[in-house]
């Protein structure tokens, strides 16, 4: 499914191309043209135009900050604020948790339980398979809202609060939506193949293990990248179930700058600040999304189209 | 034993195999979903019932959580809210998801450019749109307002008034429909040439394929979006949270933002619980209403699946 579906882009991609040409010929082709590239030009910049004035912004001193017009661009460029903001707050550990303590141990988790179920979900054949994979299809409609409060109460009598356990332990009991999206990828590769394996006395686990997640890998991807990137975003979760600033995530100490900053009335003005540990929390996901945007498009549509 | 499980499931050797193994490999879902799935929505549907503040044992009131947001005026505002949220910004995020991968999906040079700026938004953390935008639309010092000013025009509150604030959401929401538009985008690049050819030769123009064509074909991934975005809508809580909590003047205080606050700031968890199910409740009968809408709109093709 995964392939097929980005042969099909190429080819859309090389028919496009020509009846580029053909299209652009004569005047009358022309204006349509025009009009056409003017909204996308348009529309890119205003989508672009947060980005770069948190980047730009993250250059300034007060003096670029509260003028009027507003600095397009930074002169002098302070770049010693993307180091004199990481020390605001102790942001290396607060990127410590949510690196290692929580999206490294989650997706880890979650990759392994999801593919594990995924398996028994499309490649062996048994009695109230389908039945269950539909109920299981029917608790993502569910609201989040209606496992919080137990949810927290559980994990409190657990004494599992000021963890990241809350966020990480549940990964490992798979992920209904990482479980759809393998399971899809699961049901394209051909059976002969566990066949020839089970014929040579391989069980499941090993047919599992040595066939079918090495050649999953692809979509092995896409459930990392996504998990990844969801705790890497993730606010609410860390919100809620970590309550000491040594536990927080960046996103909670970005936030905690954000409020002193207003609590003080603008009086101390932390935009140039702010906008630096912005700017470095997003490189990331600008560099995940550079080297792997293929993956992350494929992925998405993966999921969309199938639902 | 084996013999007799053969005999009670009436499954063969082979069959019995394959029923175990199956069961063991879905086993980490089935114990997740029942310990972090049924076992908390009962207590959740169970604490509804009850007066519950963490410190004490929750204490059965009966119905009275339920009956007591009905008069609740509060509670009608968030409901008032979290309806124009969810009416808004579901349509327009659908369709401005659907109006960006068509643009994209016409014959353009440097699609792919194009393409990843209209995604990358999607997949920035909530913390870092809101600072951003916060920013940028900041009455004094944001960029927006600053040239405004420097133009000789009035500066706009687009975070500070109620009456801004919302629209204000709504734009920043339509610029992060990545996700959707790249669903549609895929869904565009699958519609049949032929047909669309055909319809050229029939002599149809560009606005007759879009219509009579392009948008039937697509309209089971309208219909999978747009139920996407109306449950998100009614769940919305990390960029009205971090964008302005609520403010100013509890415009953008969203049902979900309500429940938090009553859940953990307020320690009002019979409160939250039945909150939660009333939200539930809605997304149920919106989910239906737009299924049952769909057999007058939704084009299903009969040849493929």
């Amino acid at each position: 499914m995964g392939t097929t579906l980005m042969r099909g882009a190429v080819s859309a991609d090389r028919v496009f191309e020509k009846s580029w040409y053909r299209s652009t010929r004569g005047i009358r082709g022309l204006l349509p043209e025009l009009i056409k590239y003017c909204t996308l030009v348009f529309l890119a910049l205003t989508f672009l135009l947060p980005f770069y004035w948190m980047v730009s912004s993250a250059f300034k001193d007060d003096s670029q900050i509260y003028v009027v017009p507003p600095v397009w661009v930074p002169n002098p460029p302070h770049w010693n604020n993307f180091w004199d903001a990481w020390q605001v707050k102790d942001f290396n550990r607060m990127a410590y948790n949510t690196v290692i303590r929580y999206a490294v141990p989650a997706t880890l988790g979650t990759m392994l339980s999801s593919s594990l179920v995924a398996y028994g979900f499309s490649r062996i054949k048994w009695r109230g398979r389908d039945m269950l994979f539909a109920v299981m299809l029917a608790t993502m409609m569910i609201p989040f809202q209606v496992r919080l409060v137990p949810l927290f109460v559980i994990f409190k009598e657990l004494g599992w609060i000021n963890s990241y356990k809350p966020m990480v332990v549940p990964a490992f009991f798979g992920n209904p939506f990482f479980i759809f999206m393998l399971r899809q990828f699961f049901r394209t590769i051909p059976t002969e193949i566990s066949d020839a394996a089970k014929m040579d006395g391989a069980g499941e686990l090993n047919i599992f293990f040595r066939i079918i997640l090495p050649l999953s890998k692809p979509a092995l991807m896409v459930v990392a990248l996504f998990s990844l990137l969801g705790c890497w975003n993730d606010y609410l979760g860390p919100l809620i179930y970590t309550n000491k600033e040594p536990d927080w995530t960046l996103a909670l100490g970005i936030n905690a700058m954000r409020s002193a900053m207003y609590e003080t009335g603008f009086k101390i003005m932390l935009y140039p600040y702010l906008m630096a540990v912005s700017t470095i929390v997003t490189v990331p996901i600008l560099i995940a999304f550079f080297i792997a945007q293929r993956t992350f498009i494929e992925g998405i549509s993966l999921t969309g189209l199938k639902g | 034993m084996t013999r007799w499980l053969m005999k009670v499931t009436r499954l063969s050797g082979q069959e019995l195999k394959n029923q175990i193994a199956g069961m063991l490999f879905v086993l980490p879902w089935v114990l997740g979903f029942l310990l972090w799935t049924v076992f908390p929505m009962g207590s959740s549907l169970y604490y509804s019932f009850t007066h519950y503040d963490l410190l004490r044992p929750p204490r059965f009131i009966g119905i009275t959580n339920y009956t007591n947001l009905i008069t609740d005026t509060d509670f009608h505002l968030v409901i008032k809210n979290t309806l124009w949220w969810v009416l808004f910004s579901a349509p327009l995020g659908v369709i401005s998801a659907f109006l960006l991968a068509a643009l994209l999906n016409t014959n353009i040079v440097g699609r792919s450019v194009f393409r990843a700026i209209f995604f990358f938004p999607s997949i920035v953390p909530a913390i870092v749109i809101t600072t951003v935008f916060l920013f940028l639309l900041n009455i004094q010092y944001g960029a927006i307002n600053s040239t405004l000013k420097a133009l000789g025009f009035r500066a706009i509150p687009f975070v500070s008034s109620p009456n801004w604030v919302k629209p204000t959401l709504l734009v920043i929401h339509m610029w992060a429909q990545g996700g959707a538009m790249i669903i549609f985008l895929a869904t565009l690049q699958d519609v049949p040439r032929e047909m669309l050819e055909a319809a050229t030769v029939d002599g149809a123009n560009v606005w007759d394929k879009f219509w009579y064509i392009t948008i039937p074909m697509c309209t089971p991934v309208i219909l999978f979006n747009t139920i996407m975005a109306f449950i998100g809508g009614f769940q919305n809580f990390d960029l009205p949270w971090l964008l302005t909590q609520g403010g100013p003047n509890r415009a953008t205080e969203f049902i979900s933002l309500f429940l938090y606050r009553n859940a953990f700031l307020y320690l009002r968890m019979g409160k939250a619980s039945a909150l939660a199910w009333g939200l539930c409740l809605i997304i149920v009968i919106f989910t239906i209403v737009i299924f049952r809408s769909s057999a007058r709109w939704v084009y299903y093709r009969s040849s493929d699946n």
